[in-house]
C-alpha cells in the first residue's frame, strides 16, 4: 500500500480511536469509582451503562453555549482546544507496535515533554480569559504546579535515556527486551507517575479545578461543549500519560503471545484504571504542602537518581 | 507513604464488597409499617367512614393543603361532604395524623406518587377514602364517644354506663 494512505489511514485510526476511549473512559471512570465505593454506577443505558457517555455527549451539545461578558472572548474560545490539541499530536510519537507510529522521530521524548507542557497553557489561558476570580485562582495554581512538577518530569526520564541511549521511542521500547526499565529505574517510574499526574491535573492533584475550594477552577465558567473539550483533553491526557509510562518503563508493546497492539492497550488500560483508584482512593493535599512535598522531596530524588544512574553507567562504561 | 499504600489497597479491596445501592424500579426499598407516605382516609369495623370533619388536620396543616367540608347525614353523624389534598404541598409532616381524633386520616408507606401533570397531584376524597382500617384496626369512633347520635342513645356507648338522673337523688 501507498505508505502515504498508510500513515493517513493510521492517523484516522489512532484519532477515532482515542476521542473514542476519551468517551467511554467517562463510563470506566464513573463505574470503577462506583466500584470501590460499593455502588454500581450508571448502568442503565446500552449493556452494563456503556452509552452514558452518548447520552452525555448528547446533553453537552445542547447545552447554552455561553462566553461570560467581561471574558477575552478569543483566548476563552481557544483555550479548551489546546489541551486535547497538543495531547493529540503528542500521541503521534508513541510507538503502538513494532515499527508502527504516525511519526518515528528521533527527539521522541523532547517532544513529549513540549507538548505536555503546551497542555498546561490551556487551563491557564482559560482560567485567564475567564474573567473570573475562582477560574484566576484555578489557572495561577496551574502554573505554579507546572513549574515545580515540570522541572522533575523530564529529569525523571532522563535516566531512561541514559540506559537506552536514545530520545527515540521506538528505540527505548526496543532496549527494554531484556529487562522493562521500571526495575533499574523505579525511583524514576515513581517520580514520572508524580508528575504526570500533577500534569494532568486529576485527583489527588487536581489544585486547579478543585471543587471543594474553587468552584471548578479553570473552567467553572466554561459550558457546553467547550466544558466537554476540557473533559475530553483531560481524558486524552490520561490516556497519554499512561501510554507513555507504558512506553518508557514497562517494555511499551513487548509481551508473549498476543499481539504488541494489544499488549500496548492492556498496559495502557492498566495505568489509566490505575489512576482511577488513586482518584478513589487518595485525598488532595493542601496546596502548600504540593508545592513543598515537589520542591524539597521529589526534586533532589530526582537529581539524585539521574546522578546514580549516570554514575553506574559510566562505571560500566557503556 | 506507606498509608497511602494501604489506603489504595484497602480501597481495592472494597470492589468485592457488597453493593448498597437498591435497583429501584426492579428492587423497592424497605418502608417502615409506620412510614409517613401517601395520605388516605379510613374506615371504621363497620364500614363507616371515621372521618368527623372536625377539620383539625386542615388548621394543624403546615402548608394548608388539606381542604374539606362538612356534611351532617339524618342520623346526625358529621362526615367530610369533600375531603381534598393537594400532595403537590403535602410534606408529609404526619400532623394531620396526629391531630385526628377518630384515627380517619393516616399516612401509609407508599411514596411512589409522579405524576406528569401537577393537577394529578391534587387528590379528592373518592381518591382518599380506603376500604380498610388502616394501621387501628377494630377502633370505632361513635362506639366509644358519649355522644348521641341516630341509632345511639346516650349511655349505650362502649365503656359507658346509662346516664344517672341526678334528679332522682333529691
Amino acid at each position: 500500500m501507498n505508505p502515504t494512505i498508510q500513515t493517513l489511514l493510521l492517523i484516522q485510526g489512532v484519532l477515532v480511536g482515542l476521542l473514542t476511549l476519551a468517551g467511554l473512559l467517562v463510563w470506566v471512570e464513573r463505574r470503577l469509582l462506583a466500584l470501590w465505593q460499593d455502588r454500581l454506577g450508571p448502568n442503565r443505558c446500552g449493556p452494563g451503562g456503556i452509552l452514558i457517555f452518548v447520552a452525555d455527549g448528547i446533553k453537552m451539545f445542547t447545552k447554552e453555549d455561553w462566553i461570560p461578558p467581561g471574558s477575552d472572548k478569543p483566548v476563552f474560545v481557544m483555550a479548551p482546544a489546546i489541551i486535547v490539541v497538543t495531547a493529540l499530536i503528542a500521541f503521534t510519537i508513541i510507538p503502538l507496535a513494532p515499527g508502527v507510529s504516525i511519526l518515528d522521530l528521533n527527539i521522541g521524548i523532547l517532544f513529549f515533554l513540549a507538548l505536555s507542557s503546551m497542555g498546561i497553557y490551556s487551563t491557564v489561558l482559560g482560567g485567564w480569559a475567564s474573567n473570573n476570580k475562582y477560574s484566576l485562582l484555578g489557572g495561577l495554581r496551574m502554573s505554579a504546579q507546572m513549574f515545580s512538577y515540570e522541572v522533575f518530569m523530564g529529569l525523571s526520564l532522563m535516566g531512561v535515556v541514559i540506559l537506552s541511549g536514545s530520545l527515540n521511542l521506538h528505540d527505548i521500547v526496543k532496549a527494554q527486551s531484556g529487562m522493562w526499565f521500571v526495575v533499574p529505574q523505579f525511583l524514576g517510574f515513581l517520580i514520572f507517575l508524580f508528575a504526570g499526574l500533577a500534569e494532568t491535573h486529576r485527583l489527588p492533584f487536581d489544585m486547579p479545578e478543585a471543587e471543594s475550594e474553587l468552584i471548578a477552577g479553570y473552567h467553572t465558567e466554561y459550558s457546553s461543549m467547550k466544558f466537554g473539550m476540557f473533559f475530553v483533553g483531560e481524558y486524552v491526557g490520561v490516556t497519554l500519560i499512561s501510554a507513555i509510562i507504558v512506553t518508557l518503563f514497562f517494555g511499551g508493546w513487548q509481551g508473549p503471545l498476543l499481539p504488541p497492539v494489544v499488549w500496548f492497550f492492556l498496559k495502557t488500560m492498566c495505568f489509566i484504571l490505575f489512576f482511577i483508584l488513586l482518584r478513589a482512593a487518595i485525598p488532595r493535599p493542601r496546596f502548600d504542602q504540593l508545592l513543598a512535598w515537589g520542591w524539597k522531596f521529589v526534586l533532589p530524588v530526582a537529581l539524585l537518581n539521574l546522578i546514580a544512574t549516570g554514575a553506574i553507567a559510566l562505571a560500566r562504561g557503556n | 507513604m506507606f498509608s497511602m499504600l494501604k489506603t489504595l489497597w484497602l480501597v481495592f479491596k472494597h470492589a468485592f464488597h457488597k453493593r448498597v445501592t437498591i435497583q429501584y424500579p426492579e428492587e423497592k426499598a424497605y418502608l417502615a409499617p409506620r412510614y409517613r407516605g401517601r395520605i388516605v382516609l379510613t374506615r371504621d369495623p363497620d364500614g363507616g367512614e371515621r372521618c368527623v370533619a372536625c377539620y383539625l388536620c386542615a388548621v394543624v396543616c403546615p402548608v394548608d393543603c388539606i381542604a374539606l367540608d362538612s356534611a351532617e347525614d339524618r342520623h346526625g353523624r358529621r362526615y367530610p361532604s369533600t375531603f381534598r389534598i393537594n400532595f403537590s404541598r403535602c410534606i408529609y409532616c404526619g400532623f394531620c395524623e396526629e391531630a385526628c381524633p377518630t384515627y380517619a386520616i393516616q399516612l401509609v408507606p407508599d411514596v411512589e406518587m409522579a405524576e406528569y401533570n401537577r393537577q394529578d397531584m391534587v387528590y379528592e376524597k373518592e381518591h382518599l377514602l380506603i376500604n380498610g382500617q388502616g394501621k387501628y384496626h377494630g377502633y370505632n369512633y361513635y362506639k366509644v364517644a358519649g355522644l348521641a347520635i341516630g341509632g345511639k342513645a346516650k349511655g349505650e356507648a362502649e365503656n359507658e354506663t346509662p346516664p344517672v338522673d341526678p334528679k332522682s337523688l333529691f
